[in-house]
């Protein structure tokens, strides 16, 4: 991911015997001002980027060679100053002080501030410029402060501020040759200028404020979309109805919509794996790639646009800058159980995947809060539930009434949130007490998402899903298909539940018996701690491998294996249960230790387990 | 208007702004208000607030600022003026 060597969108020339040394530059600025769309402009690299503050929560490298000379750009979190709150803050501190082990202290800084907004964003140039390092000043959104009819003498404000000042917009390329050339010239200490006292705010504001005015900067109108669109969102009664009604038509789609292409992809693996079948020798290898490989991991691939579809929305949401308005109106639910609003932001990230929802906690300020936050994010309902829930509703829930089913499934994702409440709820008033820390966040202002942006996002979610169904997904179904073809009888196959899976899950049947579940989908289970959308790959290969003649279709194999509570139950179980290794890691480490890590995997099994059992206690 | 002038900025209703006067708040917290742009002497807007009254919105240098009432009444001010038709 790190330290790929690219072409740089600036200047393509490459001669690699001229390099000298690596230089090292650091992106610096505000949050939300365009640091990693300039920095994935520079590398060609796809660092996430979104409109909300507080994307990038780690450092970042990447390599651009411009002429000859090579530069590892660091991308970093947004700061307001150089004096960390929270720890994404703290990594640029670190590496601007060349604190860190593995990345030397930077040899120049590009500052990167939002133009729309001079003088407030330019209260860091102060902090910045005393570090006396070569820096160019980056005024991003040249577009959005021409369009809304702002102005500023770019050569007089570097005039003013000893250092070169460079007009651009990230997100459409312009202006990005100036900033190639910093890279690759000379790179000179600022001039001396006077400064103002770093370490007081208002002193740092009052400069910036003289720069602007000395820069002719005319700030530009308010954006009118903002406000617009503010009053519709934020509407005491309009704003919770499109709210509700957006939901409803995200998951309606996520059903009709997603199917002709499930079923188109579905017929593909169909069609391929009869060719297969046809043209290969029977032979265990054959059995292994079609019963095993097709049948499982392909079983699994028929989901790939369903959950590309859940992308286009999340990509919306996160690119739009109704994020920020999310977490605002969510702030009040939040504030009751003990947590604060931005919470609510990596609470939203975990509808796409709890890991990446876990890292960017780092935004979160007190230290409780984001524990709490990281112990009930794996609750909300990730995309690799999405397989599961899908695959057991559309074998159990009737097609009528027209909602029956997209109602089941909004029913699960509420009830992944409200574990995931009254756990913080039960947490902040318990272990993780703490003082209530303000509840600060920056409204970014309503941008239209672009196709290229929603485009590459899916792209590299695709890429994701297909690189976890050709590793995990593959390697446990490998295994599987092994245990399920020994101990050899007579030289042949055993039937599966005579075999070392067989055996296992028969061994769990007493265990999950109470929950209706049998010991093929106990195999399922023990399968899909690896990621929860294992379980359909392995009953994928478990049916595949009972049929005798073709491959029987999955839905109407599981309804053979489960009763309508068990099916309930197996929801329940895995709204709950913690079916998922790399969460388990990532927490670990977030935590800093394997306690709390452990607690939360026990918790959630069980609290799976209970709930599953008494759903089918109930229900039967 | 003849109404009270609102002492702190949660009092202030949506269209009205007024002048930040001091922070009542903890040095680190009043850092970051202030780094938000909650200097005092500047001049704030109230905005639109979430659908269910708290937080609120405040237009502050340039920028928009979500303060939970809680933080809102723990920065003074003075002077109000109201926006007409607020």
């Amino acid at each position: 991911m790190s330290n790929v060597p690219s072409s740089s969108a600036v200047v393509a020339a490459h001669a690699p015997e001229a390099s000298s040394a690596s230089r090292t530059v650091a992106l610096v600025g505000p949050p939300n001002s365009g640091k990693s769309t300039l920095f994935n402009r520079l590398t060609g690299l796809r660092q996430k980027v979104a409109n909300y503050p507080g994307v990038t929560v780690e450092k970042r490298l990447g390599r651009t060679s411009l002429q000859g000379q090579d530069v590892l750009l660091v991308d970093l979190p947004g700061v307001y100053s150089l004096e960390p709150r929270t720890e994404d803050e703290q990594v640029t501190h670190d590496l601007l002080r060349g604190r860190m082990d593995d990345v030397p202290k930077p040899d120049a800084v590009v500052l990167i501030v939002d133009v729309t907004n001079l003088g407030r964003q330019l209260t860091l140039a102060g902090p910045i410029l005393s570090l006396g390092l070569p820096t160019l000043v980056v005024l991003n959104m040249a577009d959005d402060l021409k369009r809304r009819g702002g102005t500023v003498d770019v050569d007089a404000l570097a005039e003013q501020v000893g250092t070169p000042v460079a007009l651009v917009s990230a997100r459409t390329g312009e202006g990005l040759s100036a900033v190639g050339e910093f890279l690759q010239g000379a790179l000179g200490v600022p001039r001396p200028v006077e400064l103002p006292i770093i370490s007081n705010v208002p002193s740092c504001r009052q400069w910036s404020a003289e720069l602007g005015k000395r820069a002719r900067y005319r700030a530009p109108l308010p954006s009118n979309w903002t406000r617009r669109l503010d009053g519709v969102f934020l509407h005491p009664v309009a704003g919770p109805l499109i709210f509700v009604m957006v939901v409803l038509a995200v998951f309606q789609t996520i059903f009709q919509a997603a199917v002709p292409l499930m079923d188109g992809v579905e017929t593909m693996i169909a069609v391929s794996g009869g060719w297969l079948q046809s043209a290969l020798p029977e032979s265990w290898f054959r059995s292994l790639l079609i019963e095993g490989i097709w049948g499982g991991v392909g079983s699994v691939v028929v989901f790939l646009p369903q959950i590309l579809l859940l992308f286009i929305f999340i990509g919306v949401l996160e690119d739009s800058g109704y994020m920020a308005r999310a977490a605002l109106i969510a702030d009040r639910t939040m504030a009751k159980v003990g947590l604060e609003g931005k919470s609510f932001i990596p609470l939203i990230s975990a509808y796409a995947c709890a890991i990446p929802a876990i890292l960017s906690t780092r935004t979160i300020a007190n230290q409780r809060d984001r524990m709490a936050t990281i112990l009930i994010a794996p609750f909300m309902t990730c995309s690799a539930r999405l397989p599961v829930y899908t695959l057991v509703i559309a074998a159990f829930i009737p097609e009528e009434p027209v909602y029956a089913r997209t109602a089941t499934m909004i029913g699960l994702y509420l009830l992944g949130f409200v574990a995931a409440v009254l756990t913080a709820a039960v947490l902040k008033s318990s272990v993780l007490k703490s003082a209530r820390t303000p509840f600060l966040l920056e409204m970014p202002s309503y941008r239209m998402p672009t196709l290229r942006s929603i485009g590459l996002r899916l792209l590299d979610r695709a890429k994701i899903f297909l690189r976890r169904a050709g590793t995990v997904i593959m390697a446990t179904t490998i295994v599987l298909w092994f245990l399920a073809s020994v101990p050899l009888q007579n030289g042949e196959p055993p039937e599966i539940a005579e075999s070392v899976a067989g055996a296992i899950g028969r061994t769990m049947e007493p265990i999950i018996e109470p929950l209706g579940f049998n010991w093929r989908i106990g195999i399922g289970i023990i399968t899909s701690l690896a990621a929860r959308e294992v379980i359909v790959g392995t009953l994928g290969t478990i049916y595949g491998m009972e049929a005798d003649e073709g491959s029987l279709e999955l839905q109407s194999a599981l309804q053979s294996d489960l009763t309508l509570p068990g099916a309930i139950a197996l929801l329940i179980y895995f709204a709950f249960a913690m079916q998922c290794m790399s969460t388990v890691a990532v927490v670990r480490r977030e935590t800093g230790g394997w306690k709390w890590a452990i607690i939360q995997f026990v918790y959630m099994t069980a609290l799976g387990y209970v709930c599953a059992f008494a759903a089918y206690r109930i229900l039967s | 208007m003849t109404s009270n002038s609102p002492a702190t900025l949660a009092e202030l209703r949506e269209g009205e702004e007024a002048c930040l006067d001091r922070i009542d708040l903890p040095e680190p917290e009043a850092r970051r208000l202030m780094e938000l742009g909650f200097l005092p002497g500047t001049r704030i807007a109230a905005a639109r607030s979430s659908p269910f009254g708290d937080p609120r919105v405040f237009r502050v240098d340039g920028s928009e600022v979500a303060l939970r009432r809680e933080t809102a009444a723990r920065l003074m001010v003075r002077e109000s003026a109201d926006i007409r038709g607020g």
